[in-house]
């Protein structure tokens, strides 16, 4: 599929590319952040909870159905 | 806009670029997050209120107490939504970064503004379109809290197995259009995608919780607020990221003629 992409495109230069060792801290380290904000958003409090209470999941109720999560 | 001015400039080595594609993401998901509040606030939040009211009606009906309001309606519906949508468009948008961040150059050549909407296509399908055909999002009484575990443990499961299927499509793709050409190979490799999806969710649980009277318009329409919500939120993404990307290779280029990292950012 991304070649066909490529294959529509007038070729170019010369594309950037990230080597892996440069781009695997940050997508270790930010992509796990960025897995453990969505979590909250979509599931804290719901089948799991890290937190006591129901404050996450009351809070974020409607973000949560409307963005697709099971919920309740 | 003082953030996408910054986030505009180009990165003065390779190792900063994973950084700056990582908060350009951040920084799109953040914008993209207020149209979604906009958007799910006007067309799903009439839903979402219904829906209540047909829960509270039902409670009332079986003589049972109303489920005690521990957050009020109105901070729900606004504060709680927006908070929602924020943190989830700023971390897919993060997200979205890392993997243009990957992608770019080594899965495909293309110029920056056509590779960022595929990914926003391609990862719409695989995270939203597909699980959400097996498992479709559902308005408040719509689901037995007691099956919660179960419907987590499938939706997310289904995710991840539709991303993995579309990861290996993608690969498989790119393999054989070296002999297939690749209009037949991307054919090929979208059915293999569909033949895996199918197959696997055919076999994960039926979820099918919709109480007795629950108005099929109101199902409906909640339902398609929430597609649209999420082809708010990736249009977006892919359109506003692949815009800033090549903006900001376009300055690198005017200033950064004497340096060879800024020659290779030349991309047509």
């Amino acid at each position: 599929m991304a070649q066909s992409i490529a294959d529509s495109i007038a070729q170019p230069v010369a594309v950037p590319v990230i080597p892996l060792r440069e781009w695997m801290p940050w997508a270790l380290f930010g992509g796990l952040l960025m897995l453990l904000l969505i979590y909250f958003v979509g599931a804290e409090q719901g089948a799991t909870s890290l937190f006591q209470g129901r404050m996450v999941h009351e809070f974020v109720h409607d973000g949560r159905h409307l963005l697709g999560f099971p919920c309740h | 806009m003082t953030d996408a001015i910054f986030l505009g400039f180009p990165a003065t080595s390779a190792s900063l670029m994973t950084r700056t594609l990582l908060l350009r993401g951040m920084l799109v998901g953040l914008i993209a997050g207020l149209f979604v509040f906009a958007f799910a606030h006007w067309a799903g939040e009439p839903s979402v209120d219904k829906a209540i009211a047909f829960e509270t009606s039902m409670d009332q009906a079986k003589g049972e107490a109303p489920e005690p309001e521990m957050v009020s309606r109105k901070i729900q519906k606004s504060v709680g939504l927006l908070t929602g949508a924020l943190v989830y468009s700023t971390a897919l948008g993060g997200i979205f970064g890392l993997v243009f961040a990957f992608a770019r150059g080594r899965l495909s050549l293309a110029r920056p503004r056509v590779l960022a909407a595929w990914l926003a296509i391609l990862g719409f399908i695989a995270i939203v379109l597909v699980p959400s055909l097996k498992y479709p999002a559902n308005p408040p009484s719509v689901g037995n809290p007691e099956t919660i575990g179960v419907r987590t443990g499938a939706y997310f499961l289904l995710i991840a197995i539709s991303l993995t299927a579309m990861m290996l499509a993608v690969q498989l793709g790119r393999y054989w259009s070296r002999s297939l050409g690749s209009w037949n190979a991307s054919l090929l490799s979208a059915l293999l995608f569909l033949i895996l999806v199918g197959v696997t969710s055919h076999f994960l649980p039926r979820i099918d919780e919709v109480p007795a009277g629950f108005p099929a318009s109101l199902l409906w329409k909640f339902r398609i607020a929430s597609w649209e919500t999420q082809v708010v939120l990736w249009s977006t993404l892919g359109l506003f990221f692949g815009w800033l990307t090549e903006r900001s290779e376009g300055l690198s280029q005017i200033q950064g003629h004497s340096s060879r990292p800024m020659e290779e950012m030349r991309y047509s």
